[in-house]
């Protein structure tokens, strides 16, 4: 009796210890395992500011003129609110879709002329007016100066109300009234800086296509260097020899374009010579002015086979902009195009958005008929220039909007960009880097959000860092006006954030969906599970028996 | 009589004025077709022609892919716009019975692989990986110009695949699939960065339908040979190379490709209506729904071909001739290195003194008025056509000029 007492407490207490023991190694199964087993096998996210990045989304730019408004003496209208000197603001706001508004404020500092000023002004034309008021200011990147001169003044044109100079002044007469030069003030400060529509173009990506014109589609996008092609086009070199002096004319007519637009991007330029290299096209003959013509709706077709022997795809990996000068055969000459309307096309070229310009020059024949053969022809390099130029001009966004009338917009000369040409470029690109970074980041950070297994690396991390902050300091500085600073953090930003969205490391890992999960990890987790759980369901289930027992032997 | 001539004169009225509506909506016709060209908002166009299959058996994928290839490059789309990848090599496998070609109509009508193909990812580098880095753009720094895809927001794309598949997925060289919910993932990361303004897939595989189920991201238009659940087919056999030349999807796309020119006006609709069930025993599918415009006025070289917008050039800016600006800029202080001269690459004016007339055109030379040259200067001018042309041109143009230039000198008796 006593040792079957003993046996049952023995083969209790044994087990008593296989329970014991099978619980603890559940224990250490859950408490140890399972973390452990999370740990090693997550993959490596280094910290992003996704809050800071999804404040980025809604955009909310505030641009920042300085502008300083001079009266000349006998200039100041009868009804001014306030004695000068006085500061005054204008405001507006507008409100492009849910994510987007532009609110713009032009601060005008009005103050009267200083005695060199007043000098400066009783120049003898307007554009040494204008020369010796560029030496007298230090006219800051993004700022304006408007010189208000009596309605009667003969500095200017008769019939003309404004004239915007080469560098950042504008002269504007009084006008009739307070409001006459507030409405004109207003004009030549939209024409000088930027206007909503410029502003708009500049942020295609957040609106819908249909509110875009196409000068929205021909200019480049924003981009940290550009490549510019020169070619020569000879297809009969039998008949020419062209020369030109390409050296020349790019270091004395194109670089100091460049030169001035070196802050906005790197730039490189090289030119080539290449013979026997036809248009697509067959030009057709036209008796009434023995020459012959391309019409508008062949010169589509006129680029393409070209492009391929033009070596663009050697060049580097910025956008490359071919300007091809072309000089027709013997047979063909001369060759004009034809416009849409029949009308012969005054300077002979023509662009393509995002691509280039193609201009044809024509040559004489040759005087004698006995004439050898070929002919040296030395290419006037002004006429051709002048034309890539205006052709550089469109394709990078610097285009003369529709002049209204009373407005004199002084030409750029050989310097080919005005001062305040150069300021609406910054602040369309400006705002177009802000915006670009806004996409690639919250893109970026949804991205890394849905797809969990993509490994995040700490320089990544750093690029985003250095990308947001730039973006911030970009939109303070474009709040208080320094158009400088604003557009180099700009384009900081958009240098990390391409930086950041393009490495190489994003890429997320394959697919695996759920099915394939399971199958990976069932032979590795069942043979192990199962004995566990079985013993815990049995101790679960002799526990319930135990609790049962007590209340049926009672 | 007298009812006659009226009636003839109302004739020859109702004809003129005919005439006139028919020349002003011909002339409108052009007008529009000009205004049209801004109306698809692309300035440029790429194209993405990836065969996964290898294998000597697979011949037809290759053959399938450089028929698109083929197309698109006749149609305009140059070379450094064009990435092509193909997984194995059939022009120069040891079993083709043909080296260097690559055939798609039996009895070998038609050479696909042709003079110029320009290959960018080939045999091993054909992967999952390097094809969504090709879509997405994460490339190492180091990868050439040719081998990135280089689009921005104004391009439109054509992405055609070709090899094995089944019902969500795309086999690549026999040891890893693409699935088609990366594919969509791939094409939102596109659009994301707007690397495109439009996109058409075309994807020739069995069961094709199906990978392009899960697209979510705007403006893309796709095509597949079949639906889900059924095969695509191919074409036909040629006895003489011993496997099948092409797909059927393929190959009825070709003959429809072969008759547009850049300047054709056909829209995306004649192309879902290639090869019907007869022809092709599967459904061929497409899908719309994600594209922004109507495909009744998507041009077929919108995407197959590349025609480019252009505006003419209305001002000019005038430049003073007579400033030299020259003197403004301190000259920079350089090495005194030895100048570098450009190599006469072909003394033309040359070599036209001495030899003659000499007309090159399109590397087929035609000798007029020889008569003059001595003989000591005709064998002068073989040794300098023939030394210039073997250093500077490619072995294409020099198997066609040694025989004209030895043809030539034979006849003229030297």
């Amino acid at each position: 009796m006593a040792a079957a007492a003993a046996a049952a407490a023995a083969d209790e207490a044994e087990k008593a210890r296989g329970r014991r023991a099978a619980l603890s190694f559940a224990a250490i199964a859950v408490v140890l395992g399972l973390p452990l087993w999370w740990k090693t096998t997550e993959t490596y996210r280094a910290a992003l500011p996704y809050a800071d990045i999804a404040a980025l989304g809604e955009l909310s730019f505030q641009l920042a003129v300085p502008v300083a408004v001079v009266f000349a003496p006998g200039s100041q209208p009868r009804d001014l609110p306030r004695l000068l000197p006085f500061r005054d603001t204008e405001e507006k706001e507008t409100l492009l879709n849910s994510r987007t508004s532009i609110a713009s404020r032009y601060e005008m500092v009005c103050r009267s002329t200083t005695a060199q000023e007043e000098a400066a002004l009783g120049a003898a034309t307007v554009q040494e007016a204008d020369a010796a008021l560029h030496q007298l200011q230090d006219a800051s990147l993004g700022s304006l100066s408007l010189y208000v001169i009596p309605e009667t003044s003969l500095l200017l044109p008769q019939g003309i109300g404004v004239y915007v100079g080469k560098h950042r002044s504008a002269l504007v007469r009084a006008g009739q009234g307070l409001a006459a030069l507030r409405a004109r003030l207003q004009q030549v400060m939209q024409i000088m800086s930027f206007t909503t529509s410029s502003i708009t173009a500049a942020l295609s990506d957040r609106m819908p296509a249909s509110q875009l014109g196409p000068d929205a589609r021909r200019h480049f996008k924003s981009s940290l260097g550009y490549e510019i092609t020169f070619s020569l086009l000879n297809p009969d070199p039998k008949s020419h020899a062209v020369h030109w002096d390409i050296e020349g004319a790019v270091s004395r007519y194109v670089q100091p374009f460049l030169d001035k637009l070196s802050f906005l991007a790197n730039f490189s330029v090289d030119s080539q010579i290449l013979y026997y290299a036809v248009l697509g096209v067959t030009p057709r003959f036209d008796k009434e002015s023995s020459s012959f013509l391309l019409s508008a709706h062949s010169l589509p077709h006129v680029i393409n086979p070209v492009e391929a022997r033009l070596g663009s795809s050697a060049a580097s990996l910025y956008p490359v902009l071919n300007f091809l000068l072309y000089v027709p055969e013997r047979s063909h000459s001369p060759l004009y195009i034809q416009d849409k309307d029949g009308a012969l096309v005054g300077t002979n070229a023509f662009h393509s958005p995002r691509w280039g310009g193609i201009m044809v020059y024509n040559v004489e024949g040759p005087a004698a008929p006995q004439a050898s053969l070929p002919l040296r022809v030395d290419v006037d390099m002004v006429r051709v220039m002048e034309v890539f130029l205006a052709q550089l001009r469109l394709l990078f966004g610097v285009s003369r909007e529709v002049q209204p009338p009373e407005v004199l917009l002084e030409s750029p000369g050989n310097e080919g960009l005005a001062d305040w040409e150069l300021d609406r470029l910054l602040w369309a690109r400006t705002v177009e880097n802000v915006a670009t970074v806004s996409t690639t980041l919250t893109s970026l950070a949804q991205l890394l959000d849905k797809i969990g297994n993509i490994v995040i690396k700490d320089d990544v991390a750093s690029e985003v860092y250095r990308a947001v902050a730039a973006v911030q300091s970009a939109m303070a500085e474009l709040a208080v006006g320094h158009l400088h600073s604003a557009f180099q953090a700009s384009k900081e930003a958009v240098t990390s954030s391409e930086r950041a969205f393009f490495d190489p490391s994003l890429l997320h890992l394959l697919y695996f969906p759920d099915d394939q999960k399971f199958a990976i990890y069932i032979p590795l987790f069942l043979p192990m599970a199962v004995p566990i759980l079985l013993s815990l369901a049995k101790i679960f289930r002799e526990a319930k028996q135990r609790k049962k027992e007590p209340t049926k032997t009672d | 009589m007298a009812a006659a001539v009226p009636a003839a004169r109302w004739a020859r009225a109702a004809a003129a004025l005919l005439l006139g509506c028919c020349g002003a909506a011909l002339a409108s016709g052009v007008q529009d077709q000009a205004e049209q060209f801004f109306k698809s908002g692309h300035t440029n166009n790429w194209a993405v022609l990836v065969c996964t299959s290898r294998f000597w058996f697979n011949y037809r994928h290759v053959a399938n892919t450089l028929s698109v290839y083929r197309s698109v490059k006749r149609l305009g789309i140059p070379d450094s716009h064009i990435v092509l990848m193909l997984a194995d090599d059939m022009a120069c496998n040891p079993r083709n019975p043909k080296p260097a070609t690559v055939f798609s109509h039996k009895n070998m009508e038609l050479n696909v692989y042709g003079d110029d193909v320009e290959v960018d990812y080939r045999s091993y580098e054909v992967t999952v990986e390097n094809f969504l880095r090709v879509l997405t753009g994460r490339i190492p720094p180091s990868t050439p110009r040719s081998k990135r895809l280089l689009s921005d927001d104004r391009s439109n794309i054509l992405i055609y695949m070709t090899g094995h598949g089944g019902n969500g997925f795309l086999k690549f060289q026999d040891s890893e699939e693409i699935t088609n919910v990366e594919l969509a993932d791939a094409f939102e990361q596109m659009w994301q960065k707007r690397r495109y303004n439009e996109l058409l897939f075309i994807i020739d595989t069995c069961q094709g339908a199906s990978m392009y189920e899960r697209f979510y991201s705007p403006n893309i238009m796709a095509l597949a040979s079949s639906q889900v659940g059924e095969d695509s087919l191919s074409h036909q056999p040629d006895l003489g190379i011993g496997v099948h030349l092409m797909d059927r999807y393929t190959f009825y796309v070709l003959e429809f490709l072969e008759e547009i020119h850049p300047a054709s006006q056909t829209n995306m609709n004649d192309l879902f209506q290639v090869c019907p069930k007869s022809l092709c025993v599967s459904t061929p599918g497409h899908r719309t729904d994600l594209f922004q415009r109507d495909p009744q006025n998507v041009l077929i070289t919108d995407f197959f071909g590349s025609v480019r917008k252009v505006e003419i050039t209305a001002e000019t800016i005038s430049l003073d001739p007579n400033l030299s600006a020259f003197e403004s800029k301190p000259p920079k202080d350089e090495l005194a290195a030895e100048p570098l001269k450009y190599a006469e690459q072909l003394p033309v004016a040359q070599i036209i003194h001495q030899c003659g007339d000499i007309a090159v055109l399109d590397s087929v030379f035609l000798w007029n008025s020889m008569e003059e040259t001595s003989a000591h200067d005709m064998k002068k001018c073989k040794t300098i056509l023939i030394d210039h042309f073997l250093n500077i041109y490619s072995y294409k143009f020099f198997k066609e000029i040694k025989l004209c230039v030895l043809y030539k000198i034979g006849e003229a008796g030297i």
